[in-house]
């Protein structure tokens, strides 16, 4: 019998989401692994997800104190060998503000928190979160979040999108890339964005809430089998 | 001593601020129609025991360029680092 | 200044005497400052007490009842549910965020007072109209409240319900309702065994200058002109610092240290401990030295009566305190012994080693006065029930009708509210906002609460009797109509100044019709909370008492939705159809009136649609159900046909006016669809069941037909109902 990855899922204070993403590591047939931010410690890990939440209250910015916990020195050189990182939400803004990911997130278009079920492209299928999908795919997950509108400065952008660094845009049903569904005003639509080695991932929407169809749309399911099997691809 | 610090963090120059463009949206409605540029900022204010004003400048540097600002996003400015003399909540006995 | 302190505390001449008579002495200010604040009515019920004993509060699936922190529900599997709602209108009323943000903060810490963990919130909201940029200012600033502070700690946001309403304008209504979970046997509730010398220990935010007064002056009277002098007795939400003491305190109970559990809400540390001690039929020795402080030389008064924030208070056993201090360490949150239980009923409060209060803690808690106020109808209250419009001159086109009263912000999409709320964080989320009822279920089973918040405002304004009692049906219904069963309600009882008979009146008439509705539908109260002086001026509020109904689906996969799910399947109505207008959706935006008698409800036949509801559920027998209620059968059709996005076809009964067939609001109605090969069984179970139908037509196609009547695309209907709120926002 093969082994089941051993995904971890951090508790920083203020996390939200971390009990979801773990319970659907389980319903995906991974291990899911609780890790406390104030430790040195990845436990033996496949992969590892940064959840959602408002950790540390979203204060000061979003991400900006949760980098520094100790448990970030881990994901660190995890990340730098290669190893899965996942970002959701909260987690994304945390790997921005350590430098993991390009650009940053900040305060919607619309200045108002938004909860919304939500249809993203894929656009590249070079990332844990995205192998085995194929580019152009429309995915159906929610979103929840006041400080979601990815930016970057100019050039900053240009090498994201020449080096193919976008993994979801926010589009329609069709998969059409428009305005109207630019959920948060994010640039060029812009959901989620990988490292360029493709191992760290973040994104603004929230798979672990649609793996389960009794209770919603299960664009997250394919996300997650993704980042189980490039977490098993490293047993 | 104690230094009595402060610094003012901004977007750059160039990034969409939408709190910004909400306040410019707002003011022409209450009459000021002579408002253009608005940009929201944050101002954070503490105190710091250090040797002297230059080990206390350098600390603040540091910090507002680690935690308190965000490079990809954002500027600071140390807008004072003053000797203190009086009695913070924290002093009290 | 020459009024006497007790009368600026808010104390009357009487009570002041009685307190007299307690202490055998005249009380010191410190003193006078706790009376003022635990005997204030916001904590007292001083005026309500006498008419709440009339409320049904018992039945075998009630855990704990009225009168501690929250209720409890048995739900089966070791499990209890825990509710409560509160207010939060005058906070909001001065400042809506904040006021917003803490209403949520405190009535959660009212769960986990109780050892549970916080599940789902609701949020019952009523402004004046949104034409007005101030009420418009107040909406939004209310709603983003209850987002960043709920979406900040984690518990989703699943329902509610909005209401306009001009005397709601001075005067925002603003309820908050939790729900939590918990092993039933490791409930926190006075049962629990407390023993002399066990520690208090006070943990979470430090204690600062917000919100004295809070209670006595804020929630305990009218709100008069220039409401800003109020601010300093707003206060200032932390929802990071509430998660984790949310976290902190359910590690606490998880550990079994505890011995009780306290929130620090209105009235602050007085109540914490004064209450404390008093179910434990105790004293305690309380050190004001000890009690963490955000600022320097807050006097002992201040201490005593702040309501700073995200605060709580553990009774400890002195062998489990390093442990419990160790939870709050490992949660970032400090934590401090103020003080102990001690045998003798005495509560002694020291400052600088000197006493500075010395009272029988249950004077303070459960003594307090109790009033029987004056009552008497309001004057003109049978002309204005006369004045029916059920059969009016309508000159205006159905078309144009239904137009008017879908894009009225009361029965509008509150899409633009609920989007702002997380409803989803916890994984549990089956049905959301926007649906009669919201759907939790309970991790490790089938099981799911069904969720429900209801008030009847035009119908409360008419008569408060029925609007009360239409309150309590229409939760249950709403409940039922998703194939739940009712267990047990809570509810927010907001009413204007009990001192006028007219407010009491209404509030004695609306307590015994939500007594004959709980009797009649066998759901409980287990708690709640009553909100007088929402007025200013002479203009008060329309009496509203708003209903937290709890149902459980034992498969929540047998749950039925409200939306038409797809073609050719037969559409009936359960119930019957009066011409009943009064007070109606259609007559206040159509008609410009607000008179009449609002609908009947026959309690009997209401039991039987819901009971019918329930079982054809069970029997897997509807496709779609959708309470009839709020703007009538047309608006229920038209819901329907945009949650599932599917049209329809009905005929309409050609023997009474089209305004009544398509707006009368008559209770006990729902609108189902099934299966063509159900329809049979659907049915024959209704006629069993004693309810009677009519078959409306068949669901299918883009468009709604109102045979005859009206034809319109789903989709622009969907626009003009979607976009309402949002165009009234843009002003």
């Amino acid at each position: 019998m093969t082994r089941r990855p051993r995904i971890g899922v951090i508790t920083f204070p203020g996390s939200l989401d971390d009990r979801d993403a773990l319970r659907s590591v389980r319903f995906m047939g991974g291990e899911g692994v609780p890790l406390w931010h104030a430790e040195h410690d990845l436990r033996e890990i496949d992969a590892v997800i940064l959840p959602g939440g408002f950790s540390y209250g979203d204060y000061l910015r979003t991400g900006a104190i949760a980098r520094f916990a100790a448990v970030m020195d881990e994901v660190r050189t995890f990340a730098a060998r290669g190893g899965p990182v996942l970002g959701i939400c909260n987690g994304f803004q945390i790997l921005c503000e350590a430098g993991l990911l390009p650009g940053a997130l900040i305060r919607n278009r619309q200045l108002r928190f938004v909860c919304r079920w939500v249809d993203v492209r894929v656009e590249s299928s070079r990332s844990v979160l995205t192998e085995g999908l194929a580019s152009g795919e429309v995915l159906r997950v929610p979103v929840k979040h006041g400080e979601g509108q990815f930016v970057a400065g100019a050039g900053d952008l240009r090498r994201i999108e020449d080096e193919g660094l976008v993994v979801l845009r926010y589009c329609g049903r069709d998969g059409a890339v428009d305005d109207a569904h630019n959920v948060n005003g994010s640039l060029d639509a812009i959901a989620g964005v990988r490292s360029e080695g493709g191992n760290v991932v973040g994104l603004m929407p929230h798979p672990e809430h649609a793996v389960d169809p009794d209770l919603g749309p299960t664009g997250g399911q394919p996300m997650f089998a993704s980042l189980l099997a490039s977490a098993l691809a490293r047993v | 001593m104690k230094f009595h610090c402060s610094v003012d963090v901004r977007l750059k120059p160039g990034l969409l601020d939408p709190q910004g463009k909400a306040i410019e949206g707002a003011l022409p409605a209450m009459g000021w129609t002579n408002v253009s540029d608005v940009r929201v900022g944050k101002h954070v204010e503490f105190y710091v025991e250090a040797r002297d004003q230059t080990t206390a400048v350098a600390q603040v540097h540091e910090m507002a360029e680690r935690l308190l600002s965000n490079p990809v996003i954002e500027t600071f400015a140390i807008r004072g680092v003053e000797a203190f003399a009086g009695l913070t909540f924290e002093d009290r006995p | 200044m020459d009024q006497p302190l007790h009368l600026a505390l808010g104390l009357t001449d009487d009570e002041l005497d009685r307190i007299r008579q307690t202490l055998g002495r005249d009380p010191n200010p410190n003193e006078l400052a706790m009376y003022a604040a635990m005997w204030s009515e916001h904590c007292s019920y001083k005026s309500s007490k006498v008419h709440l004993r009339r409320l049904p509060t018992e039945g075998p699936q009630v855990l704990v009842g009225p009168g501690q922190d929250a209720g409890a529900v048995d739900i089966g599997d070791g499990l209890a549910v825990v509710f409560k709602m509160e207010s939060h209108s005058h906070p909001s009323a001065v400042e809506p965020y904040q006021g917003a943000a803490t209403g949520v903060g405190g009535i959660v810490r009212d769960i986990v007072a109780m050892g549970a963990r916080p599940i789902a919130l609701l949020d019952p909201l009523r402004f004046g109209p949104l034409t007005d940029e101030r009420n418009r200012f107040l909406f939004s600033g209310v709603v983003a409240g209850i987002g960043g502070y709920g979406n900040c700690i984690g518990v989703p946001t699943v329902g509610g319900e909005v209401h306009f309403a001009e005397p709601h304008g001075a005067n925002p209504t603003v309820n908050v309702m939790c729900v939590g979970i918990a092993q039933a046997d490791r409930l926190v509730t006075s049962a629990r065994e407390v023993h002399e010398g066990s520690l208090l220990l006070l943990f979470g935010a430090a204690t600062g200058r917000d919100g004295i007064g809070g209670v006595s002056v804020l929630a305990s009277r009218t709100l008069e002109e220039g409401s800003e002098e109020s601010r300093p007795s707003v206060q200032i939400g932390d929802p990071f610092a509430e998660k984790l003491l949310i976290e902190a305190s359910l590690e606490l109970v998880e550990r079994d240290v505890l011995e009780g559990l306290q929130d620090l809400g209105g009235a602050g540390l007085t109540c914490a401990v004064s209450e404390s001690a008093a179910r434990a039929r105790m004293g305690a020795d309380l050190d004001l030295d000890a009690v963490p402080l955000r600022e320097p030389s807050l006097q002992a008064f201040e201490i005593l009566t702040s309501e700073s924030q995200e605060r709580m208070l553990a009774i400890v056993r002195p062998d489990r305190l390093e442990e419990a201090r160790e939870v709050c360490a490992r949660w970032g949150l400090s934590s401090a012994v103020v003080g102990s239980l001690r045998a003798g009923g005495g509560l002694t409060v020291r400052l600088g080693g000197n006493v500075v209060a010395e009272i029988p803690a249950r004077s303070l808690a459960d003594e307090g006065p109790e009033y029987y106020r004056p009552m008497e109808p309001p004057l003109g209250v049978d002309e204005v029930l006369d004045d029916d419009p059920t059969f009016a001159t309508v000159e205006v086109a159905p078309e144009a009708a239904l137009r008017s009263v879908l894009t009225s912000p009361n029965i509008a999409s509150k899409r633009w509210v609920w989007e702002q709320y997380d409803s989803l964080v916890q994984g549990g989320t089956v049905l959301g906002p926007g649906a009669d009822a919201a759907v939790i279920r309970i991790e490790g089973t089938l099981k799911a609460l069904v969720l429900s918040s209801d008030g009847k405002g035009r119908y409360g304004a008419l008569d408060p009797y029925l609007g009360a009692a239409h309150a309590v049906a229409e939760a249950a219904r709403n409940v039922s109509t998703l194939g739940a069963k009712p267990l047990a309600i809570t509810n927010c009882l907001n009413f204007g100044n009990p001192e006028r008979p007219e407010v009491m009146w209404q509030f004695a008439e609306s307590i015994q019709g939500m007594a004959d509705a709980c009797r009649a539908l066998e759901t409980p109260v287990t708690g709640g909370n009553v909100s007088f002086y929402n007025e200013s001026g002479d203009s008060a509020i329309w009496p509203t008492p708003v209903i937290g109904m709890l149902g459980l689906i034992e498969d929540y996969r047998l749950l039925v939705r409200p939306g038409f799910s797809g073609s050719g399947l037969p559409i009936y109505l359960l119930g019957e159809t009066f011409p009943e207008l009064g007070g109606s959706e259609f007559a206040e935006v159509v008609l410009g009136t607000l008179a009449g008698r609002p609908p009947a409800l026959d309690l009997d036949r209401e039991a039987l649609l819901q009971r019918l509801l329930v079982d054809a559920a069970a029997a897997d027998l509807l496709d779609s159900a959708h309470d009839c209620s709020d703007g009538g059968l047309a608006v229920t059709l038209v819901e329907s046909a945009i949650a599932g996005d599917t049209g329809f076809a009905a005929n309409l009964p050609g023997d009474v006016p089209w305004y009544v067939t398509l707006f009368s609001e008559s209770a006990s109605r729902a609108v189902v669809s099934v299966a063509p090969e159900r329809a049979d069984g659907l049915e024959e179970l209704a006629v069993a069941r004693g309810v009677p139908f009519s078959r409306l037509g068949e669901t299918g196609g883009p468009r709604m037909v109102f045979d005859g009547l009206l034809d319109l695309a789903v989709e622009d209907v969907r626009g003009l109902y979607e976009d309402a709120i949002p165009r009234l926002l843009a002003g």
